[in-house]
């Protein structure tokens, strides 16, 4: 004691000095983080009461209760999935922007979301993926991508104005009489409200048909007044823009005609034999509902776009730096010794790289199986249990009324261990660095 | 000349598939922005789009409701309280510890280290039970401090992590003199660590107040009545559909402040990214 006399204090005094530092941190990591860990641990197992000693049934419940079974397999799709797609895409953009003039405002514009909540970006995709193509944005694109491609049908609806004709406006019509070369075939639709009618019919005609042909007419069978049905009249006005296929014995689509606006069509150097005359299903609009993004199926890729969207800005900003401080001399030296660009990328930029592609991989494998937030905006309430993850299940298992903690805390050591491997390797990177 | 638009000519194609790309990356925020001033009756039957083509449609009424609705008012209050109190609290914890890490010797300082970067994954799920039942019976539970407490702790091996790995850098000569000079180490640190610490210390505490703002999980399971913005959001959108026009709003308003945050400080932000996961 006394011989010490001068180091004592002193030392005290540094231990107190490290003490004040470091205590703050020290209480709350103890009391927030670690012991909260242990005790998790420990209530895993036990029933959903923490009085009963429950063995490993908790455990064995995550893979029997169905919810949860659920949640596991698209925790596994989201780890299979979306780590890669967005290192990929992040590889990418930092590529393609590594040369051009607006480099900043175009990673401006795919970090920006990195500031948004996950939670508001869901918000942002639920308004986007709305499956009523009027107001979700990208279904209203994809109708019209396919409104471009293939025209709507020319009429919404219609029947078959005499027996003759059979079939619904969702499958066709087929005229039951087979028809021969020579023949005209008469293909009346009732049941259309005159605004449907195309804006340019005339009077409904048949041409005449040659030795060879087959000719016919699809027109609106139906005047004020009524009309006699299965027969072309004044006052009728034809269909212009409807398909008839002409079919063999056997049904196969022989030739296809388009009608004219008196609703006549024409089939030229039509054989022997018998034919059967059809209004096909193309010629009626399917009124397109959109897809159902938000809907039990779809639902787990929707919310991983919206995850794509929000993290790509984070993969990209980390492997631009990764790519900044690649020597320019060496990919100058490869250049210069006549290896061509994609050899370059290969053999030295890519190599050189990949320290980082991993890091930005491993750190999404993380997030990946934390993912919360945005699953609960996204998803509306009737798709929930198929988009569920771990994360999400042991939070409903806890506290969203379930309140079953002893499941709660197992679903939540599952996660624990799943973090594990990636816990190791940052120590291991560590104390290479020290 | 030629040359210049040969070279273009070679270029376009990727100038306009990046513009494209970018769009792409903007629109869905767009539309929440323009879904947020389409007039409430509209709202259920148009696109937001029809704003491109009738501009005069879009009306500020929402924003005027989100506003004059106490819930929401209150909610953005509590958040403000939540992310400004954990990033004071938080940068000041972990500066403290980063220094001890990096400048002041004490046993065990190396495994004690480890232990916080081993800290760095536990997902905060792990500690959500318990804590549910130890602000249960202490009274922190439903209080903004409950939540800021929770907040720090989690934000902390990220954190300490950062500021040690930054405040080795200091060249040892600064310290030594200082410590010459009879300076205590308390003076030390708020005279010469955190201003010399400045940039790491931006980073952290934008990230931090980011990550707070826009918290749901732990706001969700600590809280009742005191509320952030996110919760608000999320309890109206039990019933999406019927409140968009209340919902569309009230999330950008949400999300508006990170953003001015991310704009003002975005050198900042993608430091303690690179910080973060590189080292």
């Amino acid at each position: 004691m006394s011989a010490g006399g001068i180091t004592d204090p002193q030392r005290l005094r540094r231990a107190a000095t490290t003490a004040v530092f470091l205590g703050p941190a020290v209480v709350l990591l103890g009391v927030w983080v670690v012991y909260p860990t242990l005790r998790t641990i420990v209530r895993s197992f036990f029933d959903r009461d923490g009085a009963t000693f429950v063995g490993l049934e908790n455990y064995e419940a995550i893979f029997t209760t169905d919810t949860l079974v659920t949640a596991l397999q698209n925790n596994a799709l989201w780890v299979a999935v979306v780590p890669a797609f967005i290192t990929a895409i992040g590889l990418i953009f930092a590529v393609l922007t590594e040369r051009i003039r607006w480099q900043v405002a175009f990673r401006t514009a795919v970090f920006m979301p990195m500031a948004i909540s996950l939670f508001a970006a869901g918000v942002i995709w639920r308004i986007m993926l709305d499956q009523d193509p009027e107001r979700g944005a990208v279904n209203a694109s994809i109708v019209a991508v396919k409104d471009a491609l293939a025209p709507a049908g020319v009429l919404e609806q219609g029947q078959a104005s005499t027996p003759q004709l059979e079939g619904s406006p969702e499958r066709g019509f087929v005229l039951r009489t087979p028809v021969r070369a020579g023949d005209q075939a008469l293909l009346g639709l009732t049941a259309i409200p005159p605004a449907q009618v195309p804006p340019d019919a005339e009077q409904a005609a048949t041409p005449r048909a040659g030795p060879q042909e087959i000719t016919g007419t699809v027109w609106r069978d139906f005047k004020p007044g009524g009309g006699e049905p299965g027969r072309v009249e004044p006052e009728e006005l034809g269909i212009p823009g409807a398909t008839v296929e002409l079919r063999d014995p056997g049904g196969g689509v022989t030739a296809t005609a388009t009608t004219e606006a008196d609703g006549g069509f024409r089939f030229d150097d039509v054989g022997g034999g018998t034919y059967r005359v059809a209004l096909a299903q193309e010629t009626f609009a399917t009124t397109n509902s959109g897809v159902s993004w938000l809907g039990p199926k779809l639902i787990t890729p929707s919310v991983m776009l919206a995850y794509i969207w929000v993290w790509a800005g984070f993969s990209m900003v980390i492997i631009a730096a990764g790519l900044s401080s690649i020597s320019r001399e060496v990919l100058e030296a490869a250049r210069t010794d006549g290896a061509t660009e994609g050899q370059v990328f290969r053999r030295v930029t890519a190599p050189m790289l990949a320290p980082v592609l991993s890091v930005v991989f491993i750190t999404m494998i993380i997030n990946v199986l934390k993912v919360f937030d945005i699953i609960l905006s996204v998803a509306p309430a009737s798709s929930q249990d198929d988009a569920n993850v771990i994360a999400l299940a042991m939070w409903r298992t806890s506290f969203g009324g379930v309140n079953d903690f002893g499941l709660g805390s197992a679903i939540a050591v599952f996660l624990l261990l799943l973090v594990l491997p990636v816990l190791a390797l940052n120590i291991r990177r560590f104390r290479r660095e020290v | 000349m030629a040359a210049r638009i040969v070279r273009f000519a070679t270029k376009a194609p990727l100038q306009i598939l990046l513009l494209v790309i970018a769009l792409l990356w903007l629109v869905p925020t767009l539309g929440l922005l323009l879904t947020s001033v389409m007039p409430a009756e509209l709202i259920s039957t148009e696109g937001w789009w029809k704003i491109f083509s009738e501009p005069s449609l879009a009306t500020f009424d929402n924003y005027r409701a989100v506003f004059d609705n106490e819930d929401l008012t209150t909610a953005l209050w509590t958040t403000v309280q939540i992310a400004v109190g954990n990033t004071i609290l938080l940068v000041l914890v972990s500066a403290m510890a980063g220094y001890a890490f990096a400048w002041l010797p004490f046993p065990g300082r190396d495994w004690l280290f480890v232990l916080v970067i081993a800290l760095l994954v536990v997902p905060l799920q792990t500690a959500l039970i318990p804590i549910f039942s130890l602000y249960q019976s202490t009274g922190l539970f439903d209080t903004v401090l409950g939540l800021i407490l929770f907040h720090t702790a989690f934000g902390l091996p990220f954190g300490v992590f950062l500021m040690r790995n930054f405040f080795i850098g200091i060249p040892k000569d600064l310290l030594e003199s200082a410590r010459i000079d009879g300076a205590s180490e308390l003076t030390i640190f708020f005279r010469l660590i955190l201003p010399l610490g400045l940039p790491a210390i931006a980073s952290l505490a934008i990230f931090q107040f980011l990550w707070t703002w826009n918290d749901l999980i732990v706001a969700l399971t600590f809280g009742r009545e005191t509320q952030p913005i996110t919760v608000a959001v999320f309890t109206q959108l039990r019933q999406f559909g019927g409140n968009i026009e209340l919902i569309a709003p009230a999330s950008f308003v949400s999300l508006a402040i990170p953003l001015v945050v991310f704009f003002a400080f975005q050198r900042y932000f993608a430091q303690g990214l690179l910080a973060g996961s590189v080292k």
